[in-house]
């Protein structure tokens, strides 16, 4: 219980293969959405959210700042809430949100699936299924 | 098949997995609610007309919202403390501990939260 040396190796030594970049990339891109939901509050508080949204309001539109998530509040003028900034944003987050998502998709069957050619399959869907939704996703934030 | 248990559905949950359990299962269970949701979302949205409008007011509905704060909070939280212990490996002797702050963050956020959504909902 004393040892103060640590029993994992650097990342060096680890080796990089794709599981252990896609464990990677599943904690940057959680670090990434607490980055890109703060901003969203933010950037809700300094437009006015404070007396023309409720909390729900402010919510809705800090998981995904699309401007239809706030068309049916007291918000005066949608224009500051669908420049190319917000889009951008909302793109960001779309995509980092679709990849972690369906990671997390294919870790759960990979569980439950024990043959090696359906997780195979189940592989193959995730990336369809991914580029799907990461397209009428996007193509919905840049038409609204 | 990966579904078959050896133990009866009674044993299955007595087991003494403990705290580290239950917030791997709520995790998945929070990480399912919302990939199934933000799904059915992006395409109700997308396709629009009656059905698209009324599939997002399903997602308006006050029992759906406390539902789906949990996923997303509980997830949230729960992720933000995985992250941490594993990108600061050192604290994983404290894992339990964290547990412990982990639900004394979650439960006043959301306890305000559901008494927000149901004051909202009983027209407050």
């Amino acid at each position: 219980m004393a040892t103060t040396k640590s029993r994992t190796l650097p990342l060096t030594k680890r080796g990089l293969n794709f599981e252990m970049f896609m464990w990677m990339i599943t904690r940057l891109t959680a670090l990434a959405m607490y980055g890109l939901i703060l901003i969203a509050v933010i950037g809700a508080l300094i437009m006015g959210a404070r007396t023309q949204m409720n909390l729900a309001d402010v919510m809705r539109w800090a998981f995904m700042p699309n401007v239809t998530h706030v068309q049916d509040t007291n918000v005066p003028d949608l224009a500051p809430w669908s420049t190319p900034f917000w889009k951008l944003t909302a793109s960001a987050l779309l995509l980092v949100a679709t990849a972690h998502g369906v990671h997390g998709l294919v870790v759960i069957c990979d569980d439950y699936i024990v043959s090696s050619r359906g997780r195979q399959i189940v592989r193959w869907i995730s990336i369809a299924f991914m580029l799907t939704m990461m397209s009428i996703g996007a193509y919905l934030i840049w038409t609204s | 098949m990966g579904l078959k248990r050896n133990v009866s559905l009674a044993t299955a949950l007595r087991y003494k997995g403990q705290g580290p359990f239950l917030t791997y299962i709520l995790h998945r269970i929070g990480g399912l609610g919302m990939a199934v949701f933000i799904t059915i979302h992006i395409l109700a949205s997308f396709v629009g007309g009656k059905a698209g409008v009324f599939v997002n007011s399903i997602y308006e509905n006050w029992l759906f919202q406390i539902f789906i704060f949990f996923c997303v909070l509980f997830h949230a939280i729960n992720g933000l403390r995985i992250t941490l212990l594993d990108l600061f490996p050192k604290l994983l002797e404290h894992s339990r501990e964290a547990i412990w702050i982990e639900w004394a963050v979650f439960l006043p956020v959301y306890g305000l939260a559901v008494f927000v959504i149901v004051h909202t909902a009983l027209g407050g």
